[in-house]
């Protein structure tokens, strides 16, 4: 295609993506860069019901003052992205030159919330991926083998957990799994453990966000390899056939190879997907034992009388950077690909 | 049959008489009222007694949602405001106040409020910036006949709960006796602001926005809680104060900590449960280590007029939240709070929240930076709670985001 004929044809895209991705991105990085104004305050009576007493106050007046000069608010540089909220350097080096053991010294890093927030978005992101690719394909064959005329409706129930909302999906299970739930109160007979709680456990609650993650992403990684099974070249399977390879064989030395590059594919699109888990968190209530990036954006924005916007912005930056990394392997290895068909 | 169709009609005949009586009473020429507030029993009340204001020149809306929090600021930042009305309790006042978007309404007191007591008015510099309704505060929820059959007294210390809760455990009554919410964030939050105000300590270094509870009344607090903890159901680590109220219903629960605001319901006559509701009772909040004060926070609810609206919109809507909050209002749902408006005489839902105003417990914190206070103790004490790290451990990681986040709020440099 030649260049202006490609260029004619991409720009609207282009446009859109600047407008509705790039111009955000670079202003919640600019946003990243500010902290609020000191506040002025005075010292005033407030009396209510329970009586009056001397408390302090934002002078409101001399504020509004203060922004309209600078709306961005205090320049911070990057002080925002080191503070002990985000990347913490002093802690961690504290934490490093006071711990006598390796062990411990992650034990203080964890405790910061940002890696704390980061280890599990990770253990997440690298236990849920390789499990749907896992799952959803397994499904695929076996659907794929399904009578012709079931195979509609064991499609449709395949698929059920992923049209149903992430947050509902949540939260139908978390009912399920409280200790007076269908599922709680039969592992506490299987068990007969009156005090096991699937929602008190730190593990039992990574296990359960993890087995709903799986869950609910695996029908979208067996939706891709199902269309994908419906091409893969029928004479190469019957040539194998003759050759005397048998069923499993044939999956591993034609399927599996030529279903490679969806593979790719999902993998890139859960490990995005996966980086940034939200929902089930708040979902399952699970704020207590398990938190991801995302969720501290939310909570900066969401919690206490005045969101912390460049706290967010800086964790919003940092997992940005974090889907970049995540993503580079898989994209070099995607380009690489088409530079040797080119 | 015939008498719940009597009942009805009797009831929709009084309904729609009052409603002809309140608008005629209203006497608002012109004006646009609209109503943001949280979404609960008192407060539909006050918001539908409000809307008998309404006629041809007067419109009177209303959003009553439990998001109210997060949209009031910007709601009422635009000019004119989304809303004339926010109906706010003891901290959601504060952003409002620090954002300079609500308007002192000593005029309209002067000129509509003869209903109104002076302990309705809250004064912040000498001008009445917002109008008090209802006191609201947690408090010991107990089944009278558990107690009774064992032998035990009204507990009104954590010591004596404690020992309540041993003793039905022991005596194979009950395995989970108590209930809270602790569930980390915003509930965990606030039991530790009620538990800690209990032991008479204060947040913050005087004067200073510097928070003060890494000391010995944040270990007992902790020490309590952690106690309470272990006799409740394994799952205490998700219960809010809407969640507990279906456990109680089961009778899986003999005391419990809960909000005021929703005691009315858990004895009404409607309860799936009626032999429960009967047997539950209110007492002050326990007391803590030997102290006299009841550990919980006392709030209020009250209103405030918007400061981007029109003197008309302003003071039409001041004129129906009088009709809104009006003893009348009041006295048909006597239950359904603790009013502090005149005529108002505390029913047997009240009782916990007067004992624990005559019992001198304290108010929940009015400074700017408390929310953000209650906000590290949410998401840092749960470690502890837990068993995963020490108190110590845990109140020192909520001076540390408390310390980032005021930094970066402007209150501490």
């Amino acid at each position: 295609m030649p260049h202006r004929t490609f260029l004619a044809f991409i720009w609207p895209s282009l446009l859109a993506m600047v407008l509705f991705i790039a111009i955000p991105i670079l202003s919640v990085g600019y946003q990243s860069l500010f902290v609020e104004h000191p506040q002025m305050m005075t010292e005033v009576e407030s009396c209510g019901p329970f009586g009056c007493r001397t408390e302090r106050r934002v002078d409101a007046a001399a504020m509004s003052e203060l922004r309209a000069e600078s709306p961005m608010g205090r320049f911070n540089g990057m002080g925002t992205y080191a503070n002990p909220s985000h990347l913490a350097f002093d802690e961690v080096g504290a934490a490093w030159r006071s711990s006598e053991s390796f062990g411990q010294f992650l034990r203080l890093v964890m405790n910061l919330p940002f890696y704390k927030a980061l280890f599990f978005t990770l253990a997440y992101t690298f236990i849920v991926t390789p499990l749907v690719i896992v799952l959803g394909f397994c499904i695929a064959i076996a659907v794929n083998t399904v009578s012709a005329r079931l195979k509609g409706p064991v499609i449709f129930f395949s698929l059920l957990p992923m049209i149903v909302t992430p947050l509902i999906g949540a939260l139908v299970l978390f009912w399920m799994i409280d200790a007076r739930g269908v599922i709680g109160a039969t592992l506490q007979q299987v068990f007969n453990d009156p005090q096991l709680s699937l929602k008190a456990s730190p593990t039992l609650t990574w296990v359960t966000l993890f087995v709903y993650g799986v869950w609910h992403s695996a029908p979208f990684a067996f939706v891709v390899f199902y269309a994908g099974l419906q091409t893969v070249p029928q004479d190469t399977l019957e040539s194998a056939m003759v050759d005397g390879a048998s069923r499993w064989e044939r999956v591993r030395f034609v399927t599996i190879p030529y279903l490679m590059p969806l593979a790719t594919f999902i993998a890139l699109m859960q490990l995005m997907d996966n980086f940034r888990v939200f929902e089930p968190i708040i979902g399952f209530s699970a704020e207590a034992n398990a938190t991801s990036l995302s969720y501290l954006i939310y909570s900066d924005l969401r919690s206490g009388d005045f969101p912390l916007f460049g706290s967010a912005a800086a964790s919003s930056m940092l997992t940005i950077g974090g889907v970049v990394i995540l993503l580079t392997p898989v994209l070099i290895r995607t380009w690489r690909e088409f530079k040797r068909k080119g | 049959m015939m008498k719940d169709f009597l009942k009805a009609s009797v009831a929709i005949t009084a309904l729609l008489a009052s409603a002809g009586i309140a608008s005629a009473e209203c006497g608002i020429e012109k004006g646009s009222v609209r109503i943001l507030s949280n979404d609960f029993a008192a407060l539909h009340a006050i918001a539908t007694a409000a809307e008998t204001c309404a006629s041809d020149t007067v419109t009177v809306t209303k959003n009553q949602t439990t998001e109210h929090k997060n949209i009031q600021v910007p709601a009422l930042t635009t000019n004119p405001a989304s809303y004339t009305v926010a109906v706010i309790a003891t901290n959601s006042v504060v952003p409002l106040l620090t954002g300079d978007l609500v308007r002192p309404l000593d005029d309209y007191v002067a000129k509509w409020g003869q209903d109104l007591q002076e302990s309705q008015l809250i004064r912040v510099d000498g001008k009445v910036m917002a109008i008090a309704f209802m006191a609201n505060g947690q408090h010991l929820f107990y089944r009278e006949d558990i107690l009774a059959d064992n032998g035990i007294a009204v507990p009104t210390s954590y010591e004596e709960v404690l020992a309540a809760a041993k003793t039905l455990r022991d005596k194979g009554v009950m395995q989970n006796p108590l209930a809270s919410g602790y569930k980390p964030g915003w509930d965990l939050a606030a039991e530790f602001v009620n538990t800690y105000l209990g032991t008479g300590g204060e947040f913050f270094k005087e004067g200073s926005a510097e928070a003060d509870i890494n000391n010995e009344n944040g270990l007992t607090a902790l020490a309590t809680m952690k106690e309470m903890s272990t006799f409740m159901s394994p799952d205490w680590v998700t219960y809010n104060s809407n969640l507990m109220r279906p456990i109680w219903e089961a009778g899986d629960i003999a005391m419990q900590i809960g909000w005021g605001s929703v005691a009315g319901s858990y004895i009404a006559e409607d309860s799936p449960s009626p032999e429960i509701a009967k047997a539950t009772k209110f007492a002050a909040a326990p007391t803590i280590g030997g102290g006299t004060i009841p550990s919980a926070a006392l709030w209020w609810d009250g209103f405030v007029i918007s400061k981007n609206i029109s003197d008309e919109d302003a003071e039409a809507s001041f004129r129906a939240m009088m009709v809104g909050i009006s003893p009348a209002t009041a006295a048909a749902n006597a239950d359904a709070a603790v009013w502090l408006v005149k005529g108002y005489e505390a029913t047997p839902a009240a009782v916990g929240v007067v004992a624990d105003m005559q019992a001198g417990a304290r108010p929940y914190p009015m400074v700017p930076y408390m929310g953000l206070l209650h906000t590290a103790l949410g998401d840092n004490l749960a470690e502890f709670m837990q068993g995963q790290e020490s108190a110590e451990q845990a109140l020192a990681d909520v001076t540390a985001a408390y310390n980032t986040a005021a930094k970066e709020a402007g209150f501490l440099d």
